[in-house]
């Protein structure tokens, strides 16, 4: 039966953005064909509709880039930092400027609902490059001694979940400390890495410090193993972060990895629970759960656990999924069918090995690549779906007795990027925090990212923090 | 205000005949789409501008009704800009404290935000402070600009630090004992400023862009001699996202106007770059009255890049305690 | 996706008595609140707290904890002192999330005409005289003069010595007449003051009350007081709904209000309500979205439903619209009718006649073409 209160459709302009029938690679300050001509199609996810046509970047076309970059190197890394802070800031304002049409590309290209664009990739992706545009200029006060250096250029690998937050991420740093960039943006999601390059080029920054190259994981791995590279960032899959580590390998490339993870969400039987019912859908069902700091996890003291559930179900029962360009949607579409097909198979893995899936009913449009939200309780730590990264909007249940056995099994994986407690008492969210083998701990909140905020994983999550002073660090010769 | 319009007046003010007639007002009339002059009409009368005193977001005159005469270095009349008395001193206090809470309240990215923005409009006035800076400090066209720049530069820089002075003056404390333990600056309040004499705009923002990076309010008294550049600043802060009452900019004798902003028990603070040595005493006597903090006036090199000092002069340090516990192990309560 | 778990049909909500009432003449009625049906499977946290401290040791909770959770002023404490907490920031950030929500064409018009249903029209003025309450109560009656397909307001709201010419002003309309008692808005008087302050409005034919709490006492941690005062208006008021204003702003914090909020439940109010409209903060998203939750978590509890009243500082369209929203998505579409939900407001309904005018003729309305009262 429909509600009452039914919401009609408020669907965003897409008139904003103007997505031109083809693209180019961006090397030197030029839109340029790939040195074999080969190009690849960019489909929207929630409709299966070709975007555009992108130019697709192989070995040759890598090391052209690289050298553009290191040409540009020399002038850039000496401008004094006064001078490279307002380029960044120049970047950051017209980032602000268009950041509707961006957030429409965003969602058109990615599939992420518009609400989550619009409110918070948007304004962070401005924020960053604001933040460390003020940095440029203040080197010496970061505490990494009186003269750092840059390190040269920088190859940056990012993946599809943020394509333009992760781009922020990597270049805002690297060109505020006077690095040059070579970014390959995910095959998925190349449109908004190079409306970006436009806006480098709407800024007059100088040719060659940033170089764009759509393409795919050859692409990507002949980048990292250019021996011109000086410095290697990158964003995605553990399995792939650690085939970057052994590339790297006995060079003097500089490395910094943000990897998967299997973040544990935490509730005490104190917590306020309105609020972690919030915090909880907000830290699985962000971005469809295709965030690697997602609270996938959620250990639950057993005291709360039914009512708890209770008010999750009823929850999930509200979300909204469907057109990601819907101001009023709440869960978009599943970036890929690749993707789609992992998260359908792990969750069926899950069910097979007994965990109790449920899902709120739930319309799926026809076309395009979706999955309704889900929940997995009964868990254990032995199940599959406790332990892989599903990156999906899959949330497994498990339970907890005590403090001690809820760090015990948060920490029990081998990842470490993010963790979430709730309970009301201060002095168990500050002890609980200090055990947890995690490189971000939300205590009464979740999935909250800020540019001044350090930001990065233990053990198989990576290495290297982004964001802050400690973000300066991995571009630094330090 | 021409370069003309000045000449006219100096003219004027020095008691000389005008050279010619032609030389008063030469600029040419321009026709309603501004492509040549109108046929038949006479040189045009240029406006002047009515400097005025900037106090919580509004632009009055002097509550005295006082005025003095603003000269160029060669002593040649530039304005009347409003002598500022004891009461407008008063009411200036008053304004940067009901700006307080809001300033300091706001996130340091908002905060570094408006800064920017400061520094956009002021490019965009560019030329206008050239012309001002010029006459005030008897410099040429070129190295005005390059103090102008420079003064930009200055803004941007500020502008930067508002979201990262926390991280490098502030940080965890490793106490020995099972407590989280966390320094972070905060804004100390209202903070009075003398801005410098000489650098009548680069030495000023210099000194009250650091001030107000933090999130403390300022009531800024302008360089008695030169004050025209900081009243029209006071029009870009009016014209950016500026709050009213963060600045409050007061024109007139140094002395007079410091004395009760030194003694005021509601001020938190003093810099007194643009105070002498014997006034800069008396002013830092007055403000042991209730333990403002002083910064002392030193010479300064306002081209060259400052440090954290005019920041952290201002910053208090706050530190929180805050028990970690134990997870239970060993029989906590948890 | 849409509420599909624990729906109950709307009409189904009001069909059932919407509460069953202790028996009056039962002295002990005032100490002893009984619930009509025993609780749900699902028995919350909350009284499983209060039952580890107040009743006897017990392995699974039972259904008549509620029961004894008012029978002394150190039980209610512990009580609404063992609801969970409330986070301000997330709080905050779920209200304002909801008010992102864009509501258009064919749910804009829907949402504006369930609105104007809900509104109490009010006058609380030292002024008010009875021309202007017949005036309001015309307007009430009869919102936009030049379309009559525009709905009746809810009520019209005015103060005891009102009441008698608004119910002639809105006689035959289905409008309700609501009284504000119990010495309005400051509720500093003695209880029989408050006591004879509601008779006389009830006596005046008011169909509803909206009675203040005694915030003072609240504040001092004397909750069984302002139980106690809440329902003994309760039984004075007879038939007449009882709306209970706790004045956030006054209770200042959030575990405030949402104790507030139970407090007031379990005393029989049929309504809670926000505020006065007499001081600096009022009605917010914020609280608003608490007090949902509490009328919501009350119903799974004990079956009963109560309504909600934010008032005071709703004055355009897009926020009330933003508060039906946060209604829809926190209690439930049983909450989306004026028997359960209702805008204190005054200056609203012209905002909320302009805007329906802009629906339906794709042009922007002005104050000139909405009726002044």
């Amino acid at each position: 039966m429909a509600s009452a209160f039914e919401y009609a459709p408020a669907p965003e302009s897409r008139s904003v953005v103007d997505i031109a029938p083809s693209y180019g690679l961006f090397v030197d300050g030029e839109f340029t064909e790939a040195a074999d001509g080969k190009v690849f199609k960019t489909i929207s996810p929630s409709t299966e509709e070709v975007l555009s046509e992108v130019a697709r970047a192989g070995a040759e076309d890598v090391d052209r880039a690289v050298r553009a970059a290191r040409k540009a190197f020399g002038t850039w890394s000496a401008l004094p930092g006064a001078e490279r802070a307002k380029y960044l800031f120049r970047i950051a304002r017209i980032i602000q400027e268009r950041s509707r049409e961006l957030a429409v590309l965003e969602t058109l290209d990615n599939g992420k609902p518009i609400r989550e664009t619009r409110d918070a990739d948007l304004p962070l992706v401005a924020a960053h490059f604001f933040y460390y545009a003020g940095w440029a200029d203040k080197l010496e006060h970061a505490g990494f001694g009186a003269h750092p250096r840059p390190l040269g250029v920088a190859g940056q690998v990012i993946p599809w979940n943020f394509p333009l937050l992760m781009l922020a991420w990597k270049i805002a740093p690297a060109l505020a400390t006077g690095n040059t960039v070579v970014l390959k943006p995910a095959e998925t999601t190349p449109l908004s890495a190079l409306f970006f390059a436009d806006v480098c080029r709407q800024a007059g920054l100088p040719r060659g410090v940033v170089n764009i190259l759509p393409g795919y994981g050859d692409a990507g791995a002949a980048l990292v193993a250019h021996p011109d590279v000086n410095k290697v960032a990158f964003t995605g899959s553990t399995a792939v972060g650690k085939e970057i580590a052994r590339t790297v390998a006995g060079t003097r490339k500089k490395l910094t990895l943000e990897l998967g993870g299997k973040g544990a969400n935490i509730v005490f039987d104190d917590a306020p629970i309105d609020q972690a019912v919030e915090g909880i859908v907000n830290g699985i069902f962000f971005n469809q759960g295709q965030v690697c700091c997602a609270g996938s996890r959620l250990l639950v003291q057993e005291s709360v656990e039914e009512e708890l559930l209770d008010a999750l179900r009823r929850r999930l029962s509200t979300l909204r999924l469907g057109d990601p360009l819907d101001k009023n949607t709440d869960i978009g579409a599943i970036n890929s069918e690749e993707q789609l097909t992992r998260i359908t198979r792990l969750v069926e893995q899950g069910e097979a090995e007994g965990a109790e899936r449920w899902s709120p009913q739930c319309e799926i449009p026809s076309a395009g690549y979706w999955f309704a939200p889900t929940l997995f309780t009964k868990v254990t730590q032995a199940h599959t779906v406790a332990r892989d990264e599903i990156f999906g909007p899959v949330l497994s249940v498990l339970t907890f007795r005590t403090p001690d056995e809820a760090v015990a099994k948060a920490n029990n994986t081998p990842y470490g990027l993010s963790a979430g407690v709730w309970t009301e008492k201060g002095s168990r969210i500050l002890a609980v925090a200090g055990k947890l083998r995690a490189g971000v701990i939300w205590s009464n909140t979740f999935n909250k990212f800020d540019p001044t905020s350090p930001f990065g994983g233990y053990k198989e999550s990576g290495f290297g923090r982004e964001g802050g002073r400690h973000g300066l660090e991995a571009y630094l010769d330090v | 205000m021409s370069d003309k319009t000045h000449k006219a007046h100096k003219a004027h003010k020095a008691g000389k005949a005008p050279k010619a007639a032609a030389d008063i007002e030469t600029r040419p009339a321009v026709t309603g789409d501004g492509t040549g002059p109108v046929a038949g009409s006479g040189p045009r009368v240029a406006v002047l501008k009515t400097y005025k005193l900037y106090v919580g977001g509004k632009f009055p005159r002097s509550e005295s009704g006082r005025v003095y005469e603003v000269t160029d270095s060669e002593g040649n009349w530039l304005a009347n800009a409003p002598r500022a008395s004891r009461k407008d001193a008063r009411d200036a206090v008053v304004a940067a404290r009901k700006a307080f809470g809001g300033w300091s309240g706001a996130t340091a990215y908002n905060r570094g935000q408006v800064l920017y923005r400061v520094a956009e409009m002021l490019e965009g006035r560019r030329d206008q402070f050239v012309r001002e800076v010029a006459d005030a400090e008897g410099l040429s066209g070129a190295r005005a600009a390059g103090v102008v720049d420079a003064t930009i530069d200055r803004w941007v820089w500020y502008a930067g630090w508002t979201d990262k002075i926390a991280q490098v003056t502030g940080g965890a404390n490793p106490v020995a004992g099972p407590y989280f333990n966390l320094s972070s600056p905060e804004p100390t309040g209202v903070v009075a400023v003398l801005a410098p004499q000489e650098s009548s705009f680069l030495g000023l923002v210099s000194v009250l862009a650091p001030v107000i990076a933090t999130g403390n309010t300022a009531v800024v008294v302008a360089s008695e001699r030169a004050p025209l550049p900081a009243l029209s600043l006071a029009e870009v802060l009016a014209t950016s996202d500026v709050p009213g009452g963060v600045v409050n900019v007061l024109s007139g004798g140094t002395a007079e106007i410091a004395a009760p902003l030194a003694a005021h028990q509601d001020v938190n603070a003093i810099d007194l770059a643009g105070a002498d040595e014997r006034l800069a005493k008396e002013l830092e006597v007055a403000a042991a009255d209730n333990l403002k903090r002083v910064l002392r006036p030193q010479p300064v090199d306002y081209f060259a890049t400052p440090g954290t000092d005019r920041m952290t002069a201002f910053l208090e340090t706050k530190t929180v305690w805050h028990p970690t516990g134990s997870l239970g192990a060993s029989g906590s309560s948890y | 996706m849409r509420s599909i778990a624990n729906r109950r049909q709307r009409g189904e909500a009001r069909c059932q008595t919407p509460r069953a009432r202790p028996d009056r003449r039962d002295t002990a009625y005032v100490r002893r609140f009984r619930f009509p049906r025993p609780l749900p499977r699902l028995y919350s946290r909350y009284a499983r707290r209060y039952a580890r401290l107040v009743t006897m040791p017990t392995t699974a909770p039972t259904a008549n904890a509620l029961a004894d959770v008012t029978a002394s002023d150190s039980t209610l404490r512990r009580f609404l002192h063992g609801l969970p907490g409330v986070d301000a920031v997330g709080l905050e950030a779920r209200a304002a999330s909801l008010g992102t929500r864009s509501i258009k064409t064919t749910a804009k018009a829907y949402a504006i005409d369930l609105a104007i249903s809900m509104v109490d029209l009010t006058t609380l003025e030292g002024a008010d005289t009875p021309g202007k309450v017949r005036a309001l109560g015309a307007k009430a009656v009869l919102p936009d003069p030049t379309d009559r397909t525009a709905p009746t307001t809810a009520a019209v709201c005015v103060y005891p010595d009102m009441v008698a010419v608004a119910k002639e002003a809105v006689a035959g309309s289905g409008v309700k007449v609501a009284s504000v008692a119990t010495a309005f808005p400051a509720g500093r008087a003695a209880l029989g003051v408050k006591l004879a302050d509601v008779r006389d409005a009830v006596a005046a034919g008011a169909d509803e009350v909206d009675m203040v709490i005694d915030r003072g006492a609240f504040l001092a941690g004397r909750y069984l007081k302002v139980y106690d005062e809440i329902v003994a208006v309760k039984e004075v008021c007879g038939d007449a709904r009882l709306k209970v204003i706790f004045e956030t702003g006054e209770l200042s914090t959030y575990d405030n209000i949402r104790r507030a909020s139970w407090l007031g439940m379990l005393a029989g109010a049929d309504f809670i309500k926000t505020s006065t409209g007499k001081v600096a903060v009022n009605a917010t998203p914020a609280n608003t979205l608490l007090m949902l939750e509490a009328v919501r978590d009350f119903r799974a509890q004990t079956g009963v439903q109560v309504g909600v009243k934010p008032a005071g500082g709703i004055r355009t369209s897009k926020d009330a619209i933003k508060f039906l929203v946060l209604v829809n998505e926190t209690a439930g579409e049983d909450w989306l009718d004026n028997h359960w939900f209702r805008f204190g407001a005054s200056s609203l309904l012209n905002d909320l006649l302009m805007q329906r005018q802009k629906l339906a003729t794709g042009r922007y309305s002005g104050p000139d073409y909405v009726t002044v009262d």
